[in-house]
């Protein structure tokens, strides 16, 4: 195995040191190190963070492999600077049995790009009628602890309580997508002044909002976690600021693409615009930022989704809902939370590392850990960071095997160098090593 | 003018007025001829791309076309590959390379001559998408308008129905205001769109306030089955509330005129009594129709009718 030598890199943007990396571990932090036979990296100027860890991406396999595989969203993580990725469970067949989620695992395995930790459905079939083996997935080889229906929103309140009581049992968490069916028949965009005026048919913020309120109650109610995907809207942020200060144990993540674009993107009618929950409106954005700078929301997370080409290339209406996400998260993350001064590199880190990796429970597997700080003795789980390279993202140069991108053409600040998964080179010179 | 007809929101006052203009022109062009057809567009060729079905909208269109001398091809996305999955982009594509210059697009789904658009090289008419527009059909009424009172600078209009679900009420709102008119909606709350209040509109919930003060009450369709998603209780509740009858009809100013896009529903948001009166534009509405449309193929595919400068 090679040892890295990491010249001068500043950790958490912080006063320049070398790091040693050797047989997976940080072995050695300081300055002026040496050390004979190791693979030296120059990283002046380069910012050292722990190695991202999502909460949320779509990875589509199995089921969907022209649109994206475990080994090709494991690249694309990898090139974000992701050493461990929850790839959720929507896929075809679903994760719903131990079978699926061990397939899932062993695939990320195979790939060894990032650690690819499965996510289990809540229900069988992501139909919302009856709890799926949610023990035995957890009892598995893939280990699961954050289970979810993501792309449908466990709406029956009755199931949800049993859903959130039962996870207790597995230190599990379960991760809702908060959309109230009944209300978002139909939907296309976030309803407001501008579907109004095109014409789509709305997607109210009251039907996040209203399934965050339910079950933050459910959640103090049986005294369970609950995690909340992709907050999209000033509202939810509003409620789960509430529900924190009473004590209830909920997290929430915020996506990048909520970050940084609104609503006026659908104007367009280009569906790569076409997401769910919905671009919402500047004032939500603002929101989100606010609620992420102050530990409101814990997480960014990507809902990294992967399409094909004919489903996108589309009507508005009949394209499918999602973008990708894990190449450009960190840099809208630079723009949109660093840049403005609303989020130093230890909140980078805190947020994008430290707090997923504690949500999904990762951050206490002895060497499998993520999450962990940048300190001897820890696993070498790192990405470096260039923060003053500026790029336009171009589709076809991504590592997806989609191109579904809401930020082709844009100018972005932020390159990862290179990323380490357990002292292994996944990226260097700003390629994937395999 | 631009390229293509994608929104009445694109029109500014001066495109608009165009278009009318020229509407008049050609109708007067026409006027007395025997033979009602100009050699303005021929060799060009016309496709009428409906993916819904519109027969009265797909004739006028038809029409228009070939009093120009254009080549006219419709193509109904039913019983076609369309049927079988061919995408929006396959068909738009397969239909220029065999040398459409314009085309002319009915889709249930808003937006969809925006991404016609952007796939062909020649021209696109919307002729209604979804939810969002049908700027000939708002043109039309406008030129009709005109036609009745002479003007359209500060004429009030009333909107009255389900304007969420209507792309006639979304194109009147943007070139009747761009017009100048003064715009009413008026329905129940539920059929007004989240939003409305940045439209350059006023609003009102209450038909019987609203007719003693305006010169054009435009009726929309408003289909029954809306019942059933508890946009209102009943049919009958509906129409009694903002139907227009007799009794209404006799509260308008003395001009006023009213109008529907159709096809009516009859008994539902108009009485016949209404629909058959002198204040009736109806029918001088699908006449006008033809005049717009060909005003608006000419002047996006260019040439000069014969008789107008
Ligand atoms: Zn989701």
């Amino acid at each position: 195995m090679t040892t890295y030598l990491i010249k001068n890199a500043k950790p958490y943007g912080e006063d320049a040191v070398d790091l040693l990396l050797a047989d997976g571990v940080i072995t050695a932090v300081g300055t002026d190190l040496s050390a004979d036979g190791a693979q030296v990296v120059e990283a002046a100027g380069l910012i050292a963070l722990p190695g991202l860890v999502d909460l949320h991406t779509h990875l589509r396999e199995p089921g969907r492999e022209d649109a994206e595989t475990v080994e090709t969203g494991s690249r694309a993580a990898a090139l974000g600077g992701f050493t461990a990725v929850h790839a959720m469970a929507n896929t075809d067949p679903v994760a719903d049995t131990a079978g699926v989620v061990e397939q899932v695992w062993r695939l990320g395995q195979e790939a060894g790009l990032v650690d690819v930790v499965p996510v289990g459905a809540v229900t069988v079939g992501l139909r919302g009628e009856r709890l799926a083996e949610l023990g035995a997935m957890a009892d598995s080889a893939a280990r699961v602890r954050v289970f979810s229906d993501d792309g449908h929103c466990v709406a029956d309140p009755a199931l949800m309580r049993r859903a959130l009581e039962y996870v207790k049992a597995l230190d599990g968490v379960v991760a809702q997508h908060a959309e109230e069916p009944r209300l978002t028949v139909g939907a296309q965009m976030n309803e407001g002044d501008r579907s109004a005026r095109l014409g789509l048919v709305g997607w109210p913020a009251a039907a996040e909002e209203a399934v965050i309120a339910r079950d933050v109650l459910l959640a103090r109610h049986v005294g369970a976690r609950l995690h909340v995907c992709h907050v999209s809207t000033a509202g939810s942020v509003e409620i789960l600021r509430w529900a924190k200060s009473r004590g209830v144990q909920v997290t929430a993540e915020v996506t990048p693409h909520h970050l940084l674009l609104t609503d006026e993107c659908a104007e367009t009618y280009d569906p790569v615009f076409k997401v769910n929950p919905p671009l919402r409106t500047d004032a939500d954005v603002r929101a989100l930022r606010a609620g992420l700078a102050d530990g409101t929301i814990d997480a960014v997370a990507t809902d990294h989704a992967p399409h094909a080409v004919e489903d996108k290339e589309s009507e508005w209406a009949s394209a499918r809902p999602g973008m990708l996400g894990l190449e450009q998260a960190l840099s809208i993350v630079v723009q949109t939370m660093v840049e403005p001064g609303l989020l130093d590199w230890r909140g980078v880190a805190d947020r994008m590392s430290v707090r997923p990796a504690a949500i999904g429970r990762l951050a206490d597997r002895g060497p499998d850990s993520h999450g962990r700080p940048l300190a001897v003795g820890e696993p070498a789980n790192l990405l470096l960071l260039d923060p003053t390279h500026r790029a336009t993202v171009d589709p076809a140069a991504l590592a997806s095997r989609s191109r579904n991108s809401p930020y082709a053409g844009r100018e972005l600040p932020g390159r990862v160098v290179a990323t380490f998964l357990r002292g292994t080179a996944t990226v260097m010179d700003g390629k994937a090593q395999k | 003018m631009k390229r293509h007809l994608l929104e009445a929101a694109d029109l500014d006052r001066a495109d608009a007025t165009l278009v009318l203009d020229t509407a008049g022109q050609i109708e007067s062009a026409l006027a007395g001829r025997e033979v009602k057809k100009l050699p303005t567009l021929r060799g060009r060729t016309v496709v009428n791309l409906f993916y819904e079905d519109s027969t009265r909208t797909r004739i006028s269109f038809e029409l228009a076309a070939k009093r120009l001398s254009a080549d006219v091809i419709n193509f109904s996305a039913k019983g076609s590959s369309v049927s079988k999955g061919e995408s929006l982009k396959d068909t738009a594509l397969t239909l220029e390379a065999m040398g459409s210059d314009a085309i002319v697009i009915r889709h249930q789904a808003s937006g969809a001559p925006h991404r016609l658009a952007r796939w062909v090289k020649g021209s696109v008419v919307n002729a209604g998408d979804g939810t969002h527009e049908h700027p000939t059909q708002a043109l039309l009424d406008a030129y009709t308008i005109r036609q009745r009172l002479g003007r359209l600078d500060g004429v009030r209009v009333a909107i009255v129905g389900d304007v969420l679900h209507s792309r006639v009420a979304r194109s009147n709102v943007w070139l009747l205001t761009t017009l100048g008119a003064e715009v009413t909606l008026v329905a129940p709350p539920t059929l007004l769109p989240v939003g409305v209040g940045s439209w350059p509109v006023a609003v009102s919930y209450d038909l019987d306030a609203v007719l003693p003060k305006v010169d054009v009450v435009m009726m929309l369709r408003v289909q029954a089955e809306r019942m059933n998603a508890s946009f209102f209780p009943s049919a009958r509740e509906y129409s009694r509330r903002y139907g227009l009858d007799g009794r209404r009809m006799a509260v308008l100013p003395d001009d006023a005129i009213v109008m529907h896009p159709g096809p009516m529903n009859r008994g539902m948001e108009i009485a016949a009594e209404v629909a058959d009166s002198a204040r009736s534009t109806i029918v001088d509405q699908v006449g006008n129709g033809v005049s717009v449309r060909m005003a608006v193929l000419y002047l996006l595919l260019g040439g000069a009718p014969e008789g107008t400068t």
